[in-house]
């Protein structure tokens, strides 16, 4: 199809406020009288508070509040930046309070100061006195089930948040049945987002008395809906503002410090409050990606076709529940429409302990399972005596799938052209062909792994996203969305849209890029990948609405029916004859001054959308294995998408490049170190903690397979979160392939793979003579 | 409370400070020089690079009272008369920006690349920016602006 705007790189539309320094974050913006507020962590991984003392802290000067669980409304909300469900038994698990009653992992908020300055803040938490009852503790999901282990919850008495699995077919019987039962167990790391932005909001209330929000969050809208509920407020009393971002990730759909940045403010009368973490802050207590165990039992036949898989899942959500029972569902629903699979049993668990909380991260739970999976099938590929591509292919499934499920049909599928392009782009076949034998101290190998994901979250919650138009007295027009520009572009893939369909050039689409909940159509906000995909579909409806609207004034003006005109570069054409027969402005004019029939043109609709579409890829990858060292690097990368239509190439682009620099980090780089006896973090910074600097990351590959999906606007499909998913497990087999060794945990940085090389042999112990 | 006397973005200032102030802490909080991003405040990430007598240097590790006498330039300070400098036009061009967040302090140490009139190979740009953290772009974008700039500027130099 042919577009005008639609598959163009066109310039995002913050480029010139973000490259000038006028982007306003929400730092940036500062209130007269402002105050800080900082908060009392636990020193302690579980501990009862027996007696807290603020005298002496509210006594000193410049100390405005000092604030305990005591002084806060004892109300147990969930955290997770979920559409609210008008059924109990699918919401959230509400067991969170604004300030903890009991410690539950080091660093859990117990008070907070709220002074003139930072430093009096500071100086007023160290006068806090905290009488402890320390409780033993426990950092594994395995200890925090055993009999006996400590109880984090007292409503979850055997510490499991949640283990509802799914399955269909006959497991068992596939099982029975098989010539060959393969078993294989895979770990990943704790993560951090680590957007370079922190996690920051301030609150203060307005004249009318209405509480005040202005926070770096990916879900305004949902924010105000949590910060109502954890301080037993009408919703309605309640503002959320959301200014630029910088970096979300995930950890931003989630609620971490707005419902405490408000209560600061309540505290001191009104007046605002800012807190905002420090980066130490921001690894302890905001969200992480969970650590999960997980076993793959795999039934296949002979000729490597995959028959039934039996997934087992333990999943370490830390001490809060947050999104943890819905990641490890999410995780399991992924792969199912990629490889055809007679049978499935997905069993996961989402067990409490001691820990910071997990939550959502870019992938939600998919870049674990996926590692597990993709780990497996080379393993099993090894094992049969196939190559890992040939065995992929093989199980496949094919455009018209439908999951049993879900009911989510597949109406596009990439993934073959994906494999193609990928195998050409890094000479797959001619590179492994060329290695053979290898076994001196630096060696090669090159790895690969598929994907799959969803554009969004439908069936599972709601998918409801708002869009208003008003088109100005010049035929531009003035979009409005509740979705979250958080970096990824999606203002101007928004603006893409209504381009192509009103035929205005870009620079006649604006954007109001800050959400306000009193002013922005609802939408649940940036996850799941789901913006460009659902609402897109909104965006699009909206701007339908306003060309029809366009063409009645039109077809009033011209005397020619609506249908026999189209919008093409600011202009009303006859379609049949490609003539003009007035201006987008001629018609504008007429929909705000005509003296009889004046309507100004507006739109202002929404879309419920009630479909999915899966987007696949696969990541190439070559590495160079140090055996001596254990070091391994990244020589050549490639990922290719198959997302459906692409809007904005070098947008895509930069998601791409982004999402395997973030896959790299956790393969290879990136993990959270918890003291084994204290559960204290060691290393929460970014010094200690490795995310990839530009001489960790190598150069970046990104392709794209255009599909066209019907669901979607213009044919697209989701793509932000999808680069994330592969590149662990192609880099992983990418090793196993060099050096014969498997590993089963991420990430592989050197002293992991040094050690791991020993243990298997590849490298020889030298004896040592004592003198 | 001591004196500061010092130039930002070619504009003079003359400021009673605290002597425990960053310079970070007085660009944004006295002067709302709020291009200068704070992602750590203790020197690992770069967003809160300026240039300090053309040199990049972390502003939230640098006492302000250091800055005497020195001339600042932040991100605010590179358009000249509503124009992006070519550095800041070449981060447009290239989509080397997302959220925006390292944008400033990357951008700066790229123009004290090109103002030091050397040449650069992409290694050596990779490493002469691998003081800033990027978590949105896996710097890939942002290594092909900053080679844009540098070309840029030399063809102009020839």
């Amino acid at each position: 199809m042919d577009h005008n705007v639609v598959g163009k790189s066109v310039r995002r539309l913050d480029a010139i406020a973000k490259v000038t320094g006028r982007a306003k974050y929400t730092d940036d913006f500062h209130e007269r009288d402002m105050l800080v507020g900082k908060v009392l962590r636990s020193p302690h991984a579980h501990a009862r508070i027996t007696r807290i003392d603020t005298a002496k802290a509210k006594a000193l000067p410049g100390v405005v509040a000092v604030i305990t669980a005591a002084d806060l409304p004892t109300i147990r909300f969930a955290t997770a930046g979920h559409p609210w469900s008008l059924d109990p038994g699918h919401r959230d698990v509400e067991d969170r309070l604004i300030l903890a009653d009991k410690a539950r992992f080091v660093g859990d908020a117990v008070a907070a100061v709220v002074a003139e300055d930072a430093l009096t803040a500071e100086k007023a938490l160290h006068l806090i006195d905290v009488e402890w009852e320390v409780l033993p503790h426990v950092l594994t999901a395995e200890d925090a089930m055993k009999e006996g282990a400590p109880v984090i919850h007292e409503f979850r008495p055997n510490n499991v948040v949640s283990s509802f699995g799914v399955q269909f077919g006959d497991v068992e019987a596939e099982m029975a049945g098989a010539d060959h039962v393969f078993e294989g167990d895979y770990e990943t790391g704790i993560v951090q987002h680590c957007h370079i932005e922190s996690m920051s909001a301030f609150a203060y209330v307005d004249t009318d008395g209405r509480v005040v929000v202005n926070s770096s969050t990916q879900i305004p809208h949902i924010v105000r809906r949590i910060v109502a509920q954890a301080l037993g407020l009408p919703w309605g009393r309640v503002k959320v503002i959301k200014p630029y971002i910088g970096g979300g990730f995930g950890n931003k759909q989630d609620v971490c410090v707005e419902p405490l940045a408000a209560a600061m403010s309540l505290a001191a009368h009104g007046r605002p409050v800012r807190y905002c973490l420090t980066r130490e802050e921001v690894f302890i207590d905001t969200r992480t990606r969970h650590a999960m165990k997980l076993h793959l039992k795999t039934a296949v036949s002979r000729e490597g076709v995959l028959k039934g898989i039996h997934v087992q899942v333990l999943s370490n959500t830390g001490a809060y529940a947050s999104h943890g029972h819905s990641i490890a569902m999410s995780a399991g629903g992924k792969f199912r429409p990629l490889y055809d699979f007679k049978a499935v049993k997905y069993e996961p668990k989402t067990v409490y302990t001691n820990l910071p909380v997990a939550g959502a991260m870019r992938g939600y739970g998919t870049p674990q399972i996926f590692f597990a999976l993709e780990s497996h099938l080379d393993d099993i590929a090894r094992k049969l005596g196939m190559d890992p591509v040939e065995l992929r292919l093989k199980n496949l499934i094919k455009v018209g799938h439908q999951d049993p499920l879900t009911r989510n049909v597949v109406r596009s599928f990439g993934i073959p052209e994906c494999i193609r392009k990928g195998m050409e782009a890094i000479r797959w076949e001619e590179k492994r062909a060329a290695l053979g034998a290898q076994d001196g101290p630096r060696r090669k190998g090159l790895g690969m792994a598929l994907f799959a994901y969803a554009s969004g979250t439908h069936p599972v919650a709601l998918e409801l996203a708002g869009a208003r138009i008003v088109m100005n007295q010049d035929g531009s027009v003035t979009l409005q969305v509740g979705a979250t520009e958080i970096g990824q572009g999606s203002d101007t893939v928004f603006a893409q849209i209504v381009a192509e369909v009103l035929g205005l050039p870009m620079d006649m689409v604006n954007v109001m890029t800050t959400q306000d909940t009193d002013v922005s159509p609802w939408d649940s906000g940036a996850y799941a990948s789901r913006q460009t995909f659902v609402t897109g579909i909104a965006v699009r409806k909206a701007a339908m609405e306003v060309r029809d609207k366009v063409l009645e004034v039109a077809a009033r003006r011209t005397g020619l029916r609506p249908d026999e005109m189209e919008l093409r570069d600011r202009r009303v054409v006859e379609a049949a004859l490609g003539r003009e027969v007035c201006t987008l402005e001629d018609v504008a004019m007429d929909a705000y001054y005509d003296r009889l029939l004046a309507a100004p043109i507006t739109s202002d609709t929404s879309a419920n959308v009630r479909i999915n579409a899966m987007s696949y890829g696969a990541t190439f990858v070559e590495v160079d294995v140090d055996v001596e060292t254990g070091k391994v690097e990244v020589s050549e990368i490639w990922n290719v998408h198959d997302s459906g239509t692409i809007i904005n190439p070098r947008l895509a682009e930069g998601q791409v490049h982004g999402g395997v620099s973030m896959a790299l980090g956790y393969a290879l780089l990136e993990q959270m170190l918890f003291d084994a006896q204290t559960g204290k973090p060691l290393n929460n910074n970014l010094l200690d903690y490795k995310l990839p600097t530009l001489l960790d990351t190598p150069e970046i590959n990104a392709a794209f397979v255009e599909t066209f999906d019907a669901a979607g606007s213009f044919g697209a499909k989701s793509l932000g979160e999808c680069p994330v998913i592969s590149p662990a497990p192609a880099v992983r087999n990418a090793v196993l392939d060099a050096t014969g060794v498997a590993f089963h945990r991420i990430p592989l940085y050197p002293q992991a793979v040094f050690e791991k090389f020993r243990e298997t042999g590849l490298i020889k112990q030298r004896s040592v003579e004592h003198v | 409370m001591r004196k500061l006397s010092f130039t930002v973005n070619g504009k003079a200032h003359l400021l009673e400070i605290d002597a425990r102030e960053s310079l970070l802490e007085v660009l944004r909080d006295r002067l709302e020089y709020t291009g200068v991003k704070q992602g750590c405040a203790v020197g690992e990430c770069g967003a809160c690079t300026v240039l300090i007598d053309g040199t990049p240097v972390n502003s939230c590790i640098y006492l302000a009272a250091w800055a005497e006498g020195k001339d600042i330039r932040t991100v605010e300070g590179l358009a000249v008369d509503g124009r992006l400098s070519p550095v800041q036009e070449a981060f447009v061009e290239e989509g080397a920006i997302q959220c925006g967040f390292c944008t400033p302090g990357l951008v700066l140490s790229t123009t004290a690349m090109v103002e030091s009139g050397r040449t650069f190979t992409r290694d050596e740009v990779r490493r002469e920016l691998s003081g800033h953290l990027c978590r949105c772009t896996g710097y890939q974008k942002i290594v092909d602006a900053a080679e844009r700039a540098l070309q840029e500027a030399k063809q102009g130099a020839e």
